[in-house]
């Protein structure tokens, strides 16, 4: 592609160029709501989390919010226990809903595959649904009481493996865990989804041409086309589980029972933030919750740039 | 899950959850008030039956009665109230948690309100500063703990309504061995019921009621001692007396388990009658927590559960003043009382309760004695409060992951932990 010739004369060039107005119309609206909704409240909240209020009176305590939360033993091991469970919150998505998420868009893309468009709004379907809905329908149907999980398991003869499954603490954080990658698959699976059917059939054509058998076209020809996506599918995950508050909110309550077994980042920072039941919220407390939330975010994204991002190679076709 | 969401949303959401509880809670015509409140379960009868008869008298102030869910009351109204868009009456919780709004700032001082003097010091002792001074809220109602029974499972299994302890697990016994029943209709789910229906339900009877409760206020009691170790043990032998997969059930499935007809026993707050009355097709009665040995005092935990103040921030301070005035008349006592049965009012005026079970709480009060929940008081305070430490400790104490002498000993540390007295 050739570069339009430009149709300025050298005098003009040298003459100011008008301020671009155009740019600011455009982009200034965006940037207003950015800054209003989402900048301001973000640093106001680094703010204040460095003060403490006592009283209705407000005063710049420093670093004191985060020495409590990190040192005090009534903060910190609920801070520890939480981001314990917030990792293997992680990790569970990470083995879990990225694999099969993968899985599923390899098997949709699949030309042989009847029906695919009805599986893939099957599939995406309770990722479109409120995680109320998801918390409750769920909750039903785990239910020792009136749920038809036993049920169905003794029709399978595994009735004996049925428990009170998310009101155990061994159990209810890997269950909710699962709960939230039923939801969720759908996402990583339409992204993948979407970059194999942009990999040139040509391509394709020429490795079966070269004598590879499927698995190796998956292996040497595909995997590497979609590995930009995964990792932001993983980076996606990522931000998004250290985010998570709803489900565990919708299914166990605030205090993220039994014995903060599902207590997340969220919900802890929701208990610190707004206060549960006779515990009083504490704005500062709770946007030190905020900040290390962010902190934690950011790191981790950031080391994801660092060592994962930057080694991976892009293709353009 | 995989949603991009910033983390700047978790402030955002704050401010958003606000506006919305503002857009929903806002009447802002003169002579209008609205009433903050978290019994969403009672709209009707305030829309229905209280209001009516309040604008009888009243035509001109308008009042629109606009709850939160329990759950979410005490953050949801925190917020507003910093955001200054409560509504102009603010439904109380008892001690602390009021007591702090007040000194915040948040509430009126009801010095020289007409009819406050309806209310015995008892009653205005959960809505006062600690020097007993300033009222801020004015007594609506109590609740009142105890056990509910299915009369027909009773009837069918010939079994009488227990006194004492041991006639409660012969019950029990009889009723798990000899047929299909849950004996006891109760969950560690949502934890409040462990520590509501459970723990402050029959542990007066172990520390003696308000003697207990204030030994622990003044430090000369210790959660480690007897009397609560004993409580957290007896909820230890309840386990075996619930429904399959109680870890699971929630405050909503135990209710429909005794509705359903297929649990027999329900340890209940006296607030569930109303939803029993809706919902239950056979007769139900009521029965005190049981005695450890048949003679001994008895003593129910009655509660005093909500009161109603007046946000500082209101532009229409005499019409609430109005509204309160007429909420301590024998009037109002008469309609509450018998519109939401199980809720007893708290001013000093005779009222005739028609329900039969609510009529059945509140005779407890002429044979054994009152207490309030011992966490309510003043323990709350620092972190870990009290309260929320009960939750934990008694749902795992029902779920069997911790020993009552664990359960003691850690709400001990933590009380122990900020609470002078105490050390």
């Amino acid at each position: 592609m050739t570069l339009p010739k430009s149709k300025s004369t050298p005098e003009s060039a040298i003459e100011k160029k008008p301020i671009p107005w155009h740019i600011v119309f455009f982009l200034g609206p965006a940037l207003l709501i950015y800054l209003t909704f989402s900048v301001y409240p973000l640093l106001d909240t680094l703010v204040l989390s460095l003060y403490d209020e006592q009283k209705g009176q407000s005063s710049f305590v420093g670093l004191q919010n985060f020495i409590t939360l990190i040192s005090d033993d009534n903060w910190s091991s609920a801070f520890w226990n939480a981001l314990a469970n917030n990792f293997q919150f992680f990790i569970i998505h990470m083995l879990v809903q990225n694999p099969i998420g993968l899985l599923l868009a390899v098997l949709l893309s699949s030309p042989k595959l009847r029906f695919s468009g009805s599986y893939r709004t099957f599939i995406f379907m309770p990722t479109m649904l409120s995680v109320v809905i998801i918390g409750f329908v769920w909750q039903l149907l785990l239910s020792p009481i009136w749920g038809i999980s036993e049920n169905f398991l003794y029709h399978l003869g595994l009735d004996h493996y049925f428990d009170a499954w998310l009101g155990k603490e061994s159990s209810a954080l890997i269950t909710l865990s699962f709960i939230s990658v039923w939801q969720f698959v759908g996402i990583p699976m339409m992204l993948i989804y979407a970059t194999l059917l942009n990999i040139p059939d040509d391509i394709v054509d020429a490795s079966v041409v070269d004598g590879a058998n499927p698995m190796q076209t998956f292996w040497y020809i595909k995997l590497p086309l979609i590995l930009p996506t995964i990792a932001m599918v993983s980076i996606l995950t990522f931000v998004a589980n250290f985010n998570a508050f709803e489900l565990i909110y919708a299914v166990k309550g605030a205090l993220a029972g039994p014995n903060f077994s599902t207590d997340l980042m969220g919900t802890f920072f929701y208990r610190t933030f707004f206060g549960f039941q006779l515990q009083e919220g504490s704005a500062t407390m709770g946007a030190a919750v905020a900040t290390l939330m962010f902190l934690i975010i950011l790191v981790g994204i950031m080391l994801f740039l660092f060592f994962v991002q930057r080694r991976i190679q892009r293709f353009q076709f | 899950m995989l949603k991009a969401r910033p983390v700047t949303l978790l402030k955002q959401s704050a401010i958003s959850l606000t506006l919305v509880a503002a857009t929903i809670t806002s009447v802002q015509a003169s002579g209008s008030l609205s009433i903050e409140s978290w019994r969403s379960d009672d709209a009707n009868i305030w829309s229905d039956v209280i209001l009516p008869a309040f604008n009888q008298s009243h035509p001109d102030i308008k009042v629109h009665f606009a709850p939160t869910p329990p759950a979410e009351y005490n953050s949801a109204l925190q917020a507003k109230l910093q955001a200054g868009t409560a509504g102009d009456l603010i439904t109380c919780r008892p001690f602390d948690t009021s007591l702090s709004l007040y000194q915040n700032g948040h509430l009126e001082n009801l010095a020289g309100l007409d009819g406050l003097n309806e209310f015995s010091d008892v009653s205005k002792s959960a809505w006062v500063t600690d020097d007993g001074k300033e009222q801020f809220c004015l007594p609506l109602a109590s609740v009142i703990h105890g056990f509910i029974y299915n009369k027909a499972i009773f009837k069918e299994l010939n079994l009488k309504v227990p006194a004492t302890q041991d006639e409660f697990y012969k019950v029990l016994d009889t009723i798990k061995s000899e047929s299909r029943y849950i004996p006891l209709s109760m969950g560690t789910a949502d934890q409040w019921e462990a520590a509501t229906m459970g723990f402050q339900n029959v542990g007066p009877n172990f520390w003696k009621g308000e003697d207990g409760r204030k030994a622990l206020i003044t430090g000369e009691g210790k959660l480690t001692d007897k009397a609560y170790l004993e409580t957290w043990q007896e909820l230890a032998k309840w386990k075996d007396y619930l429904g399959r997969g109680y870890q699971a059930q929630k405050y909503s499935d135990s209710q429909n388990l005794f509705t359903l007809e297929r649990a027999a026993i329900y340890p209940a707050g006296s607030w569930d009658i109303q939803t029993f009355n809706d919902q239950a097709e056979f007769e139900f009665g009521a029965f005190p927590p049981p005695v450890p040995k048949a003679g001994d005092a008895c003593y129910i935990s009655d509660h005093t559960d909500i009161g109603i103040g007046i946000n500082a921030n209101s532009d229409n301070k005499e019409a609430a003043k109005a509204l309160l005035s007429w909420m301590a008349s024998a009037e109002f006592a008469n309609l509450f009382a018998n519109a939401v049965p199980g809720f007893f009012p708290l001013s000093n005026h005779k009222v005739t309760i028609n329900d039969p079970v609510a009529q059945e709480f509140v005779s407890w009060r002429d044979q054994c004695n009152s207490t309030i929940r011992n966490s309510y008081q003043i323990l709350s305070r620092g972190t870990p409060n009290l309260e929320n430490a009960l939750w934990n400790v008694s749902a795992q104490v029902l779920n069997g992951t911790m020993s009552p002498e664990a359960a003691a000993k850690k709400a001990q540390d933590g009380l122990q932990a900020w609470y002078a007295p105490q050390q």
